[in-house]
């Protein structure tokens, strides 16, 4: 256990200037003007879960157009836009505000500083999210409606979109500068706000993925910006950036976005990989299994995650040379994959383990992510790739690591520490249901999407032959499930933010190890480590 | 793992019924009909099956900590949490693993790209939302092609569910197939004249973007004649679930003969250049252009689709001057494309047809002037 020598119950122990400091301000303005890092995590959350519906309802419009074959519900040109809609919003949206959320309530609780470094800023970087949103969602209501060319908007049909395209942009470029300004703000954190005495190598692991992480944001967000201003242009200013007839070519825009977009694939993994990090050794009463390589895992994947853009590029018709080079690139991703699985049942090995919700989710997390990893390796072989690019195989892959995946680790991260952000212990029973339907509903959709791309489904279909017909119905009934099941976890969290349940004590799940987190009350209070904590730390690390 | 042995079954149940007329698989990869394809059925086999035994191998361990090592039945936690030479040695080995899939895979990459030696060249071009043929070299030069979704719309929108579900070539038939011969190389050259399609062919092993300005290639080998059924599989804006992909196998004689037919239809049916056309004549022949090209998004009526598609009954453009309505027919405008690919005489009935149907009375245009205009 680490044993902090201060006194981090600021508004109990001091009777001086501090007093002012520690009452939360109240009412919208608390809101509006938060610079504290706890209330602007919680705006991040709540923004992303927000966002997740939203996404989440226009995947139940996908999916129950897709329920039998022939266009019931939907003309395909509002289905490309559900399509469109649903990528960009879950990402950009839902899952990457999700773990900057975490980073925010976290990371300073985690490295025992007293907030974020640059507190307005942050509070920039949250209220830039909300305009950003309502730009992209508003983008239904315009003429010719929502963007309709795919979440990773190829040129030039991009060149063929109503205004609701240039809304689009602008709100990814909005998002593009929350997430810079976010990244630099959790990297000035981490790197001179640690308490005295937390090395780097002492830091918890979630902290380090998120190093990492936020050094990847800024190194491709920019990139991504470049490309979609070059779009832009190109729709009104006469560029010619993507088009062969002015001397452009439509594939460098593929290869501009896929610099930005593999990457990106790894900034929404990555911080998941930090939560399950978390999780696995509390519950497993034992270390995490190799500190040092989950680190040096972690960083190697990020740096391979620059050399391989062009793998989802196969298909466009590149020289046998660069067909290799990015299909062996690939595949030394598994190398340090697979060094953090073997860590984690390595963790689990010989512990005593119990399997509260955030374990199951985290356990649900190694399971369903290894099988989206595996696909990923078989996808990384470039002859497979061509026969299964752009099919259902690749729709079931990336769901399998980014829902099973970033998702999954997301919720187990918010049973993990929501009685640390309410002080109020979750609803047990209630958590392993919404882990139960989830795991088997996810299944249940994106399983049978394997078969569908085998059998040559591609995606993005609004209506498909029928051969497809049986497994395009059984993901739609999975679907539905998986969606509703989310209501759970609403249910759970207003539960605890409420106050309904059990207290929760400062290290309500007895971990030993990791992490300033535990040594503050729960809820934590609004200000921590006013003066920098003395650790006397006994990790093993 | 029941996936495995379900994956198994299906393939032996497809192996089974393996008849010359391509199967619609349902499990697994599309039965192969190329070396290429062939190759690509074995690799996957391979990596599955590698895959599998890890995959069984982790959560073997797993699963068993799971059961053994739980607090409930009085395990005490271990102390251990680093060990370099096991980290060392699961680090190499996988390692070793990943080289031992590169390598049969390298050989099928150098394959797949080789397009050298072909005995057909055929160009395929990528419109929305069609495909067109072009024989480039080899027996069959010069004929063209136009392969459209022949089936009814009324089967798509709902309009007859019986006959859909009755239909197993439903959204995977055309009005022209892909005519080639059996055992012979065919070079496929794809281009596109709007945005990026991709030709794919599941049973061949073949997909290649088709990109508009630029020419990709690839090649395939039917080893079996049969029909064989693809799709589009790149975004390709509002009728991408619509331009399928018929490819239909024929032995050599049957190709060459197919190629003599097709070339005196051909012969027949060229128009004549300096013919001076009736009005009802390229009305009546802009009709059938009309349905074929411009009614997904203008509509039989002539509305368009409000937000998105100008309605062309009562257009200014239409009922205005020649060189402006022919303009926007040859060269396009945002997301109308250009229709350059069409010949004179098509233009000139369709352009025609617009200016004198629904409530538009314009007068006619003549081939010649949309040959002048293309100048």
């Amino acid at each position: 256990m680490s044993a902090v020598t201060h006194d981090h119950h600021g508004h109990a122990g001091h009777d001086h200037a501090h007093d002012d400091h520690s009452h939360a301000p109240t009412g919208w303005k608390r809101w509006l003007f938060a610079t504290n890092h706890k209330d602007i995590g919680t705006m991040y959350l709540w923004f992303s879960f927000t966002m997740f519906l939203v996404g989440g309802t226009l995947a139940f419009g996908i999916r129950a157009e897709l329920f039998k074959p022939g266009l019931q519900i939907f003309q395909p040109e509002f289905f490309n836009q559900l399509t469109t809609m649903h990528g960009l919003i879950m990402v950009f949206g839902a899952i990457m505000p999700a773990f900057v959320g975490f980073a925010n309530w976290m990371v300073p609780l985690q490295v025992g500083a007293p907030d974020m470094a640059f507190a307005r800023m942050n509070n920039f970087s949250f209220w830039l999210l909300p305009p950003a949103a309502l730009l992209l969602v508003g983008s239904f209501f315009v003429p010719g409606g929502a963007p309709a060319a795919g979440w990773t908007i190829y040129a030039p049909l991009t060149v063929q979109m109503g205004m609701g395209m240039d809304m689009g942009i602008f709100a990814l470029h909005i998002m593009g500068a929350s997430s810079i300004m976010g990244s630099i703000n959790i990297i000035t954190t981490i790197l001179n706000m640690r308490a005295p005495g937390m090395t780097l190598m002492k830091m918890p692991m979630f902290a380090w993925t998120w190093l990492i992480t936020a050094y990847l944001l800024i190194a491709v967000m920019p990139v991504l910006a470049g490309a979609i201003t070059m779009t832009l242009t190109d729709r009104h200013f006469g560029t010619s950036f993507f088009n062969a007839a002015g001397g452009g070519d439509p594939v460098m825009f593929q290869h501009i976005f896929w610099f930005f977009g593999h990457p990106e694939v790894y900034i929404m993994i990555l911080p998941g990989f930090g939560i399950v990090s978390q999780i696995v050794p509390v519950f497993a009463r034992k270390p995490l299994f190799g500190y040092a390589s989950m680190v040096y895992a972690t960083a190697s994947i990020a740096i391979l995650s620059f050399i391989v853009w062009a793998h989802h590029m196969f298909t466009t018709g590149m020289p046998v040379t660069g067909q290799l080079f990015f299909m062996y690139a690939t595949m030394l991703i598994a190398v340090p994959t697979g060094v953090k699985i073997f860590n984690w049942v390595a963790t689990m090995w010989r512990g005593s383990l119990t399997f509260e919700t955030p374990m199951l989710f985290a356990i649900g997390f190694i399971f369903v992510f290894t099988m989206g990893g595996f696909t990923g390796l078989i996808l990384a072989m470039a002859p497979i790739d061509i026969q299964l690019q752009d099919t259902y195989y690749v729709v079931a892959h990336f769901h399998y690591v980014l829902v099973a995946g970033s998702l999954f680790a997301l919720f187990g991260g918010v049973y993990f520490w929501l009685p640390k952000w309410t002080g109020t212990m979750y609803d047990e029973k209630l958590g392993k249901v919404h882990f139960w339907c989830s795991m088997i509903f996810f299944n249940v959709t994106f399983f049978p999407m394997h078969f569908l791309g085998l059998a040559g489904m591609p995606r993005r279909y609004a209506d498909y032959p029928m051969q497809f017909a049986d497994f395009n119905m059984l993901a739609s009934i999975g679907a539905f499930g998986f969606g509703l099941s989310q209501l759970i976890l609403l249910y759970v969290v207003i539960k605890s933010i409420r106050g309904i349940g059990p207290k929760a004590s400062d290290n309500y799940f007895d971990a030993k190890d990791d992490g300033l987190e535990w040594t503050v009350p729960s809820p934590a209070p609004f200000h921590t480590f006013e003066t920098p904590p003395k650790l006397e730390w006994k990790s093993v690390h | 793992m029941p996936t495995i042995l379900r994956l198994l079954g299906a393939t032996a149940a497809l192996a089974a019924a393996g008849t010359a007329e391509a199967i619609q698989s349902k499990y697994n990869l599309a039965p192969p009909v190329t070396e290429i394809a062939r190759e690509i059925h074995w690799l996957h086999w391979f990596l599955l099956i590698i895959c599998a035994v890890i995959f069984v191998g982790v959560f073997g361990v797993m699963f068993y900590s799971i059961y053994a090592h739980r607090k409930s039945r009085g395990a005490v936690a271990a102390t251990f949490h680093e060990s370099t030479k096991v980290e060392i040695v699961w680090t190499i080995i996988p390692f070793l693993i990943v080289i031992a899939m590169a390598l049969p895979a390298t050989k099928t990459v150098v394959a797949m790209k080789d397009t050298s030696n072909a005995d057909i060249t055929i160009k395929a071009t990528g419109y929305q939302w069609k495909w067109g043929y072009d024989y480039l070299k080899g027996e069959g030069e010069g004929i063209t092609l136009l392969a459209a979704l022949s089936t009814p719309r009324d089967q798509i929108d709902g309009g007859n569910d019986a006959a859909r579900i009755a239909n197993t070539h439903y959204l995977i038939e055309v009005d022209n197939e892909l005519v080639v011969p059996v055992d012979k190389k065919i070079r496929v050259i794809t281009t596109a004249n709007d945005v990026i399609h991709a030709w794919f062919v599941p049973a061949f092993g073949v997909k290649q973007d088709a990109i508009p300005g630029f020419v990709r290639d690839t090649w395939f080998r039917a080893e079996k004649t049969g029909t064989y059924r693809g799709q589009c599989a790149e975004l390709c804006g509002r009728d991408h679930a619509f331009m399928p992909i018929v490819v239909r196998v024929v032995s050599q004689e049957d190709y060459t003969k197919w190629v003599g037919e097709k070339k005196q239809l051909m012969a027949a049916l060229a128009d004549d250049p300096n013919k001076k056309w009736e009005l009802a004549e390229l009305v009546d022949r802009g009709g059938k252009v009309y349905a074929a090209n411009c009614v997904a998004c203008h509509q039989a009526n002539g509305q368009g689709v409000k937000g998105a598609f100008p309605a062309l009954d009562g257009s200014p453009i239409v009922k205005g001057e020649k060189a402006d309505h022919i303009n926007i027919i040859l060269n396009g405008k945002n997301a109308m494309p250009a229709w350059k690919a069409l010949s004179d005489v098509e233009l000139a009935a369709v352009a025609t047809y617009e200016r004198n149907t629904w409530g538009n009375k314009a007068g006619e245009i003549q081939p010649s002037e949309i040959k002048a205009a293309r100048k």
